[in-house]
């Protein structure tokens, strides 16, 4: 299968760098994979999931939280807000916050709905990673 | 001549002092040092941020979009980066110095990261509109984040016409300049330009999606909190360059003071044996 080089970068560290078959993550229009070859694209990204498909047929899954990502034929660059490997993800911080987002979002008064809601889609995607490891 | 008790105190008050600055100094290098390592990982994200924006703008100069475009009322918004603490060489008065000679205090608006900063243009005359001095010691992506929000919040309710930041770009241990660069509206020729740009030839036709609108909505407050990120990293390495360089020669202008002193106590013991001496043999002459 076709590879490409991939970077994924936080604003502290380069997150990952190497090559890749596939790449799937969501945008704001719903979840994508990018093959090798894909049509030049930026793409804003929403809190998901991110697989990582290397070479080798190894896979790795990681939480994406915000970012944009730049396709390029043979190259693609994520360039993400934060983003944790599976391993990294603290689950009881995670349903901590979860659990705040919920009460927060079922007070309905005076609070950032916009801001419990983000959070709680951050939450969901990090439990939702850690499970699946 | 001082007597040499005085002389004594006033030796032993200089050497605690140098102790301090040299302490001092030690703390700095290993602060820079990590602040160093820092701005530099922080490198390679903005320049592939850059290049895309740049690449972006070039494409979409007829795109009306909301920052792009100059609010026409509204005050001039400055972000000033300067230290907490002081006893940093010229680190904090050389910003408030630029800050105050290049914008008027009836029509500017400070957003204060630092102090220093902040009070030197209060006493100015300046209006502080927002004071975020307690993330200086060690920012985060986060702390960037939330300061971009608060400032297009106020952009876009018209509050701001434009936004500013001015920091302290690191160059090497000794040598830092003060930074202004305009975040908003954005142009062209504003972009932040990268030590490293990798040029690729050009680029391919490229699409974005859903739109450029959106695009631009999402990317340009992260091309703005990377740059003020960015900023502040490199305002740290600075603060803690500069304050090295300024321990550095305090220790040894006291040293050398301490030498000094220790000449002309010498000096004084000498001169009060010698007196006693004369003394005795006066008293021994007068007897005979």
């Amino acid at each position: 299968m076709d590879k490409f080089s991939l970077k994924i970068m936080c604003p502290d560290h380069v997150f990952f760098e190497g090559d890749a078959t596939m790449v799937e993550f969501t945008t704001t229009q719903g979840d994508v994979g990018i093959y090798a070859k894909h049509i030049p694209m930026v793409n804003v990204i929403a809190p998901g999931k991110l697989t990582i498909h290397c070479e080798d047929g190894s896979v790795k899954n990681c939480a994406l939280h915000s970012g944009f990502s730049e396709i390029l034929q043979d190259k693609v660059t994520i360039l993400a807000d934060s983003c944790e490997h599976s391993d990294e993800i603290d689950i009881a911080r995670a349903k901590e916050a979860k659990e705040r987002a919920e009460k927060r979002l079922s007070q309905r008064d005076g609070v950032d709905i916009a801001r419990a809601e983000l959070a709680l889609r951050r939450a969901l995607v990090r439990l939702n990673v850690a499970g699946n490891k | 001549m001082a007597s040499m008790k005085e002389i004594k105190r006033r030796r032993a008050a200089i050497q605690s002092t140098a102790q301090i600055t040299k302490a001092m100094k030690l703390v700095a290098t290993v602060k820079l040092q990590k602040a160093r390592a820092k701005a530099d990982a922080s490198k390679p994200y903005f320049t592939v941020m850059y290049q895309t924006i740049a690449s972006m703008l070039e494409k979409s100069e007829n795109i009306a979009h909301k920052y792009l475009k100059k609010n026409d009322a509204g005050k001039t918004g400055v972000l000033v980066v300067t230290g907490n603490r002081g006893l940093a060489g010229g680190y904090n008065n050389v910003v408030s110095r630029q800050v105050i000679s290049e914008f008027k205090s009836n029509e500017t608006l400070i957003y204060a990261v630092g102090k220093k900063g902040r009070d030197a243009l209060l006493h100015k005359g300046f209006e502080v509109e927002g004071d975020f001095s307690e993330i200086v010691e060690e920012p985060l992506y986060k702390d960037a984040a939330d300061i971009t929000k608060v400032l297009l919040d106020d952009y876009e309710s018209g509050k701001l016409s434009e936004i500013y930041v001015i920091y302290t770009n690191f160059k090497n241990t000794v040598v830092h300049d003060p930074v202004l660069l305009k975040l908003l509206p954005l142009s062209k020729e504003d972009l932040l330009q990268p030590e490293t740009v990798e040029n690729d030839g050009p680029k391919a036709l490229m699409n974005y999606s859903p739109n450029e609108d959106e695009v631009l909505d999402a990317i340009i407050p992260k091309y703005i909190s990377s740059v003020i990120y960015g900023g502040l990293m490199q305002s740290v390495a600075s603060e803690n360059g500069a304050r090295m360089t300024a321990m550095d020669s305090a220790t040894s202008n006291a040293e050398e003071l301490i030498d000094k002193l220790g000449l002309q106590y010498n000096r004084a013991r000498q001169g009060a044996i010698t007196q006693e001496l004369t003394e005795i043999v006066a008293g021994a002459n007068a007897i005979e």
